[in-house]
């Protein structure tokens, strides 16, 4: 019952701060949003017993990320959307039936999903269980993303360099 | 769930809530007086002592001081997040102390993954920075609210990376376990700490720490003479009280880190009946070494000057974080060949 | 015990709502914004299925999907800084000298 309420509750503030994203005008308060959204979604990872990614989520997507964004957003500091509103005509009236559609399809579709319920009983989200696989089985995507951050990182000191 | 709040469990894990949470706060309020006295002595003079003897009562009398401030609100600046920023900054701050171990029966909760949680807590309290400096709406605090948080987030890598060495001899990230890792001897004299095993480690996680909760040497993006008064000079009563109070929280929890990663938390000398080495004599041991730390952070308030942000930053990013990878490297040799 | 189509309704609907944001927003950086609701959303599923079944591999996914969102968002937000510089604006809609 406690875990029912707690997974209501996490649900209904992602759910409500994705939707604040989207409607707020002004683009730090969609930030801001998106960080109370960011942290109810780690909340729902320690419901489904993955502590250790629900720890990496707080440190590396709230805690880095999107300082990033708030930094970027604080320096530009264009707070406002622009209001070019007449190019959203086709996009509102064709995008959001279409988006609802697509959200019934997926429900329908999720809805179907039948698990044999003995499978949860393996305890996979300790630091040792996810350590052990990341090591072992994906070593080499691991490998590859430490690459990635690397390419990441020069490309994005070239970008925002003032003179190359 | 009525079985639930109403059992013995969750009366004692709210009394353990209650006596952290009171320490806690009782402590914060002295922890400033503290302060003044010890620059007072490094400086050759008395500091606070008109308030009750031996200026015990300051900090009641600063307190007082704070609720009866006026309390401004900066105009064309946001009211949420001036209003919010102080208290981003001290929930994370008081958060931590959910797993900090004070005794072997004496935690609030053992997470299995406390160590990250701690780091976590650190790196959602950089907002109430960010948000503070931005709320004021004047071009000191959001310039001392920038260069605040980007100073926090570089040495939270170096903080990182030097805990690592300690996480790969114990194997495990539940602060409990830990501690009683370093129980014991060798050679009977030299205690099992992992300052022993993990020198360099403990210097890079001291300097960051320093960095990390914005203190002297590394406090530039708040010190009076740089930047007015750098992100919370606009803030004034209550609000300029709970960033003080969150500022020093981060202090304790990060004594309380050192002390029970690298010096072995509540392991001491054990003596006496069952009842003595359970529940006071770890706590007494622990808080010594907490209060070493603290003690060791204002003498160096006291003594050090000040480094220039661009020099910190190269220091951060050029010299702590690869020594510190190399740390993370060298260990990492060591436990594998042994 | 949570039965999983609830978590799932809930990424698939989080997923929407980003993908309503896309199409939506015209700062940019509110459409990296409505890109990170997307990729929480799948991190939902991978950690709902992968809790569901006893599988570690959808929580090293997630691990991975992690490390490419902040790729992402680095590159995204270098971009958009010399977006700014070149343009004055962060309307997506000024963007468009390559229209035709």
């Amino acid at each position: 019952m406690i875990v029912e309420t707690l997974f209501f509750l996490f649900g209904a503030i992602a759910l409500g701060g994705a939707i604040n994203v989207v409607v707020q005008r002004q683009v730090l308060y969609s930030a801001l949003s998106l960080i109370v959204m960011l942290a109810s979604i780690s909340g729902l990872f320690v419901l489904l017993r993955a502590e250790m990614l629900a720890m990496v989520q707080i440190i590396v997507y709230t805690g880095a990320i999107m300082v990033l964004f708030v930094f970027v957003i604080m320096l530009l500091n264009v707070n406002d959307d622009d209001d070019n509103t007449d190019t959203l005509r086709w996009p509102k009236f064709i995008g959001i039936p279409g988006v609802l559609f697509l959200l019934a399809m997926l429900s329908s579709s999720m809805w179907q999903v039948r698990i044999d319920p003995s499978l949860s009983a393996v305890d996979t989200g300790s630091a040792e269980a996810i350590g052990i696989s990341l090591f072992t089985d994906y070593l080499l995507p691991f490998e590859a993303t430490s690459v990635l951050i690397l390419i990441a990182i020069v490309g994005a000191l070239v970008l925002a360099k003032r003179d190359l | 769930m009525i079985e639930y709040l109403t059992s013995v469990t969750f009366v004692v894990l709210m009394a353990k809530v209650a006596v952290i949470f009171g320490g806690l706060m009782g402590s914060l309020a002295y922890m400033t007086l503290l302060e003044r006295k010890v620059m007072a002595a490094v400086q050759m003079r008395p500091g606070p002592n008109r308030v009750g003897p031996l200026g015990l009562l300051q900090p009641l009398a600063d307190g007082i001081k704070f609720l009866f401030k006026e309390d401004i609100i900066p105009a064309n600046s946001s009211v949420l997040l001036y209003v919010l920023a102080p208290v981003i900054s001290l929930i994370p701050a008081f958060m931590c102390f959910a797993v900090i171990p004070f005794g072997p029966e004496l935690q609030i909760t053992d997470l299995n993954v406390g160590v990250l949680f701690i780091f976590a807590m650190t790196s959602v309290g950089v907002y109430g920075i960010v948000l503070g400096g931005w709320a004021s709406n004047s071009k000191y605090p959001l310039m001392g609210g920038l260069r605040a948080s980007a100073q926090m987030i570089s040495y939270e890598l170096s903080l990182t990376l030097s805990v690592v060495g300690v996480l790969m001899i114990t194997n495990t990230l539940s602060l409990q376990e830990i501690v009683t890792a370093q129980a014991g001897t060798w050679f009977g004299f030299i205690p099992r700490w992992n300052i022993v095993l993990q020198p360099l480690a403990f210097i890079i996680f001291f300097i960051s720490i320093l960095a990390e909760t914005n203190r002297t040497p590394f406090d530039m993006a708040e010190a009076e003479q740089e930047l007015v008064a750098g992100w919370h000079t606009e803030y004034s009563s209550m609000k300029f009280a709970m960033f003080f109070l969150a500022e020093y929280a981060n202090m304790v929890t990060g004594s309380a880190m050192a002390s029970i990663l690298f010096l072995g938390g509540w392991n001491g000398p054990m003596f006496g009946p069952e009842w003595l080495q359970i529940w006071v004599l770890p706590t007494a041991w622990f808080l010594a070494k907490v209060f070493f730390f603290m003690f060791l952070f204002m003498l160096i308030r006291a003594t050090l000057p000040r480094i220039r942000y661009d020099q910190l930053m190269a220091f951060g990013w050029k010299v702590l974080l690869p020594l510190a990878l190399a740390n993370v490297v060298i260990t990492s040799l060591v436990v594998a060949l042994t | 015990m949570i039965p999983i189509h609830w978590y799932l309704t809930l990424s698939a609907m989080l997923f929407v709502v980003g993908v309503l944001g896309f199409f939506l927003k015209r700062n940019i950086i509110a459409l990296l914004l409505s890109i990170e609701i997307m990729l929480n959303a799948v991190n939902l599923t991978f950690v709902a299925f992968s809790s569901a079944l006893g599988e570690v591999g959808g929580q090293v996914f997630v691990f991975f999907t992690m490390v490419v969102a902040a790729a992402e968002a680095a590159v995204g937000l270098a971009l958009v800084i010399s977006i700014y510089r070149n343009r004055e604006t962060l309307n997506i809609d000024r963007a468009n000298l390559l229209k035709w």
